[in-house]
């Protein structure tokens, strides 16, 4: 069924292990059906174009966070993208910016990962468990909405300017997950993480720029997290 | 040839980050050094697309017992499960369910604030005679919410990870399992974990068929991993097909949309469940549900132009509890089937989604022979859970949200139980070979140059899988399936791996998953042929009535010595722990 229907793939490709530099190729890429993924056109080059190419992908619906990509100067998700809401036909496909590329478009995430760790984000308990469930509200649970949905692509961490400046910058998804322990009704932990996010690599070198927000393909709001967290931070007299 | 091989030795490993190997970690690491390995970083396991909901009988919303739990699952594998893991299961539930919720999942809540539960296929009250609210949830979002938890945790308790390390073979030496082959995804280089004991939560296969829900990383390697050391599978040929996939795209539509009062209906309208399950309705077990749905596609009654599918209609809900309690779902099938479902019904078909078997365990996850004179007898150092091993609880066919009590439940006790060992026993010294195989393996694969590819292979594959080994079969299909696969399994010695290079070669990856894959595919074709009755996920149009004379056991799919599949069977264990046996009875809804 095919409706001969072409776009152009530009796209990033780097192998420390044969290339000097990076540089980009090109690939003609057949549109196969109305709403095709940029995921099935990537799948698409390794399977038919060229199966040297490196990527990550693993869920391919939207949850895992595998596949944050830097398409035409934006972040998103190659698996939740349709190719025709790009509006073009030639598509400049790069990995995210602001970490280091390992191969094509497959970038170092262990210190996305590691920023995340520092923020303790866990459940911190100083008094006992009941035998039961904790009791939380159905209010209180929805200040978790908008926080907990987060899948660790790093498309917000990566879009930041304060995240490619400061190395050490714990970055929007560090803060957003901390925030969503910090509010939890069942959490004891502030105390633990509030001084952490305090620190000059924390929430005060948000230049609340709002890039995060327009990168996270899951509508999240991380600049609110922060927003949270410093008003936590004043009222406890940090 | 020498090859550099780095070697490192703990405990306990883990082979697999889902919810098994996590679950499995965060108690193992209490007790003895543990070492999770993972193709991919933890959170991007299978578990993280996990929708609808967990099982516990905690009685929340409605009155509930384990009890009437552990009748439903063992009804839910048409008599197929082991009783005693079963009643351990269902038993053990509501009390980690809670661990759960102690150590951060958001689940959702009811009025009072306890963790809120809602209906899901074949889950029932008073033994049958009405759905019961046992699946407990966050949204549609259960995995996530579990999977990312524990991770959390276990980075709380400094779990040590090597993320994106592939498994290429499992080592033992003088009869005990003792560690596993890997290669370093990022960097390159082999590593030789030595181990007591080795967990194998690897998760499932269903990325052998054309239409399927799973990750692109469910490729059935542990599964290979041990077929080729001697280790069964059991179980092979019931593969869960899951009813509703999104049309063509076979993404999941969690059955949660069914619990929240969603109903299937054909092309005049008819909402068709009704004729096949009165009681439960769209509520039935999947098997069952799927091959309703075909049957209507068969008879004319589908929808569209190719009257190839049917609608799920939830809109009737309103649009508020849709985006309240099924957030994922709506963005899913705006994406996938480009339809609005808070106003328009979501055209779906069954999805190849579960492997119902796996690695032969007994309850307490020790991986057990399975074949020869003691079939019950454990594996030293070997124990396996989650969607890759077989306690069994699932049996024929799995109940919605059980899984996920499985990996909470079995991934607890692999973790508690390796580490027993662990303290119990020694180091079995690697054999003097270790790893050459699963190098020499790779190294095959590197310096292909032959004529197939990775691509046109697959597509073959999972066609097949599809068009012959799906939800009805006949010796015909089958026999069909078993040529094309053999011919694939010979067009693997003529491959080319063009990509030579060492780091993050995904190309070197996908051609070692291939080769598993096919000999999954091999193992589950036999297993299919072999079975000559419809029991559960296996619906054989030529043996339509389910046999228990013949038939009531498990299938052990072995490879011999010259890597021949063999057929063998084992009696299902039907004594419980405590309880009286569920008899075997006709499995009507
Ligand atoms: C869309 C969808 C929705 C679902 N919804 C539900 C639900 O609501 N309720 C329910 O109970 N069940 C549900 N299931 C089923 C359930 O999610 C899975 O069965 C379960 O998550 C499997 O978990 P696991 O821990 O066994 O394996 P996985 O989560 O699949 O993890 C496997 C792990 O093994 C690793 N691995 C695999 N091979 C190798 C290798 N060669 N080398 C190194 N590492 C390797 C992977 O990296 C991964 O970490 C759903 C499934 C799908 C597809
Ligand atoms: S709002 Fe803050 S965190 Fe977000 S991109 Fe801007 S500087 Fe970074
Ligand atoms: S906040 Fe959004 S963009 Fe950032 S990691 Fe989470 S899901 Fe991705
Ligand atoms: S592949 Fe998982 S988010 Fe895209």
């Amino acid at each position: 069924m095919s409706t001969n229907k072409f776009v152009t793939f530009e796209i990033f490709r780097y192998d420390p292990e044969k290339d000097k530099e990076p540089y980009y190729q090109t690939y003609k890429v057949e549109i196969r059906r109305p709403g095709m993924l940029l995921l099935e056109g990537l799948n698409q080059v390794k399977w038919e174009l060229d199966p040297t190419l490196s990527f990550r992908r693993s869920c391919r619906e939207g949850v895992c966070g595998s596949d944050g990509l830097n398409v035409n100067g934006v972040n998103m998700l190659s698996c939740m993208t349709k190719i025709e809401d790009l509006g073009t036909d030639h598509i400049v496909i790069q990995p995210l910016p602001g970490m280091r590329v390992i191969r094509d478009l497959v970038t170092d995430v262990d210190d996305f990962f590691q920023k995340f760790i520092t923020v303790k984000p866990y459940l911190i308990r100083k008094s006992p468990a009941p035998d039961k469930e904790f009791y939380q509200s159905p209010e209180d649970r929805k200040l978790l909405d908008g926080l907990y949905e987060c899948i660790l692509c790093g498309c917000c961490s990566s879009s930041c300017p304060s995240y490619w400046a400061d190395e050490k910058y714990l970055g929007p998804n560090a803060f957003l997950r901390a925030y969503r322990y910090l509010i939890d009704s069942r959490d004891e932990g502030a105390e633990d993480r509030l001084p952490i996010l305090n620190d000059k690599h924390g929430v005060w070198r948000c230049h609340t720029i709002y890039n995060c927000v327009e990168a996270c393909p899951k509508q999240l709001n991380p600049t609110k997290a922060i927003v949270g967290i410093r008003r936590m931070l004043l009222e406890r007299g940090y | 040839m020498s090859v550099k091989v780095e070697y490192h030795k703990y405990d306990v490993v883990i082979l697999g980050a889902g919810g098994a190997g996590l679950n499995a970690a965060q108690v193992a690491s209490q007790y003895v050094s543990t070492a999770v390995i993972s193709e991919v970083y933890p959170t991007r396991s299978h578990t993280i697309s996990a929708q609808g909901g967990i099982s516990a009988a905690l009685g929340n919303l409605e009155e509930d017992h384990w009890i009437w739990h552990m009748y439903d699952t063992v009804k839910g594998s048409d008599y197929l499960a082991d009783q005693d893991a079963c009643e351990y299961m269902t038993k053990l539930a509501p009390q980690y369910i809670i661990e759960l919720e102690h150590i951060g999942v958001p689940f959702s809540r009811t009025a009072e604030g306890k963790i809120a539960q809602r209906p899901f296929g074949g889950h029932t009250a008073e033994f049958g005679k009405r759905p019961v609210k046992r699946a407990c949830y966050a949204a549609d979002r259960t995995g996530h919410v579990m999977l990312q938890t524990l991770f959390e945790k276990s980075v709380a308790q400094k779990t040590q990870f090597f993320n994106e390390f592939y498994a290429l073979e499992l080592l033992t030496n003088e009869g005990a399992v003792n560690g596993v082959l890997c290669w370093d995804i990022k960097n390159g280089g082999f590593h030789i974990f030595h181990a007591k004991a080795v967990v194998f939560a690897t998760g499932g296969c269903c990325r052998i068929f054309k239409t399927n829900s799973n990750a692109h990383i469910n490729t059935g390697d542990g599964l290979a991993l041990a077929l080729r050391k001697g280790f069964s599978w059991s179980d092979a040929e019931f593969i869960q097909f899951h009813p509703t996939g999104i049309y063509l795209a076979g993404n999941l539509i969690t059955e949660g949309v069914r619990g929240e009062g969603g109903i299937l209906l054909n092309a005049q309208g008819e909402r068709f469940m009704e004729r096949y399950a009165p009681t439960i309705k769209d509520l039935a077990p999947r098997d069952i549900v799927s091959r309703s749905m075909v049957k209507e596609v068969l008879a004319g009654r589908g929808v569209g132009p190719n009257k190839d599918h049917v609608l799920l209609k939830i809109d009737h809900i309103g649009a508020e509890a849709i985006h309240e309690k099924l957030p994922g779902i709506h963005e899913l099938a705006l994406v996938f089937a480009g339809v609005d479902c808070t106003k328009e019904p979501i055209p779906v078909m069954p999805t190849a989604h579960y492997q119902n078997g796996g690695i032969p365990t007994n309850y307490l996850t020790n991986v057990i022979r399975a074949v020869g004179p003691n079939p019950e007898e454990p594996v030293p150092g070997f124990f396996a859970a989650g969607e890759i091993a077989s306690a069994s609880v699932h049996g024929a066919n799995r109940l919605g949200t059980n899984s996920l009590l499985d990996l909470v439940v079995f991934g607890r006790t692999a973790g508690e139980q390796s580490a027993k060992y662990a303290k119990e026993n020694n180091f079995v010294p690697l054999a003097e070979n270790a790893g050459q195989e699963g190098i020499a393996l790779l190294q095959k694969f590197l310096n292909s140059n032959g004529k197939n590819t990775f691509g046109p292979m697959y597509k073959t594959l999972t066609e097949c899988m599809e068009k012959y080994v799906g939800v009805f079969r006949t010796e015909e299909t089958l026999t069909t399936a078993k040529g094309i696969l053999a011919d694939l399994k010979k067009q693997l010695d003529d491959y080319r791996v063009n990509d030579k290079s060492s780091v993050y070669n995904l190309e070197l990856i996908e051609a070692l998953e291939l080769n598993n894959m096919v000999l999954v595919a091999q193992a589950l074709t036999e297993a299919a042929l072999m079975r000559k009755e419809t029991r559960g996920g296996h619906a054989r149009e030529d043996y339509p009535e389910r046999d228990d004379v013949n038939f009531h056991k498990h299938t052990e799919v072995t490879l011999d010595g010259d890597g021949n599949i063999k057929i063998d069977y084992r009696p299902v264990r039907m004594k419980p722990l405590t309880v009286e046996p569920f008899p075997l009875k006709p499995r009507v809804y």
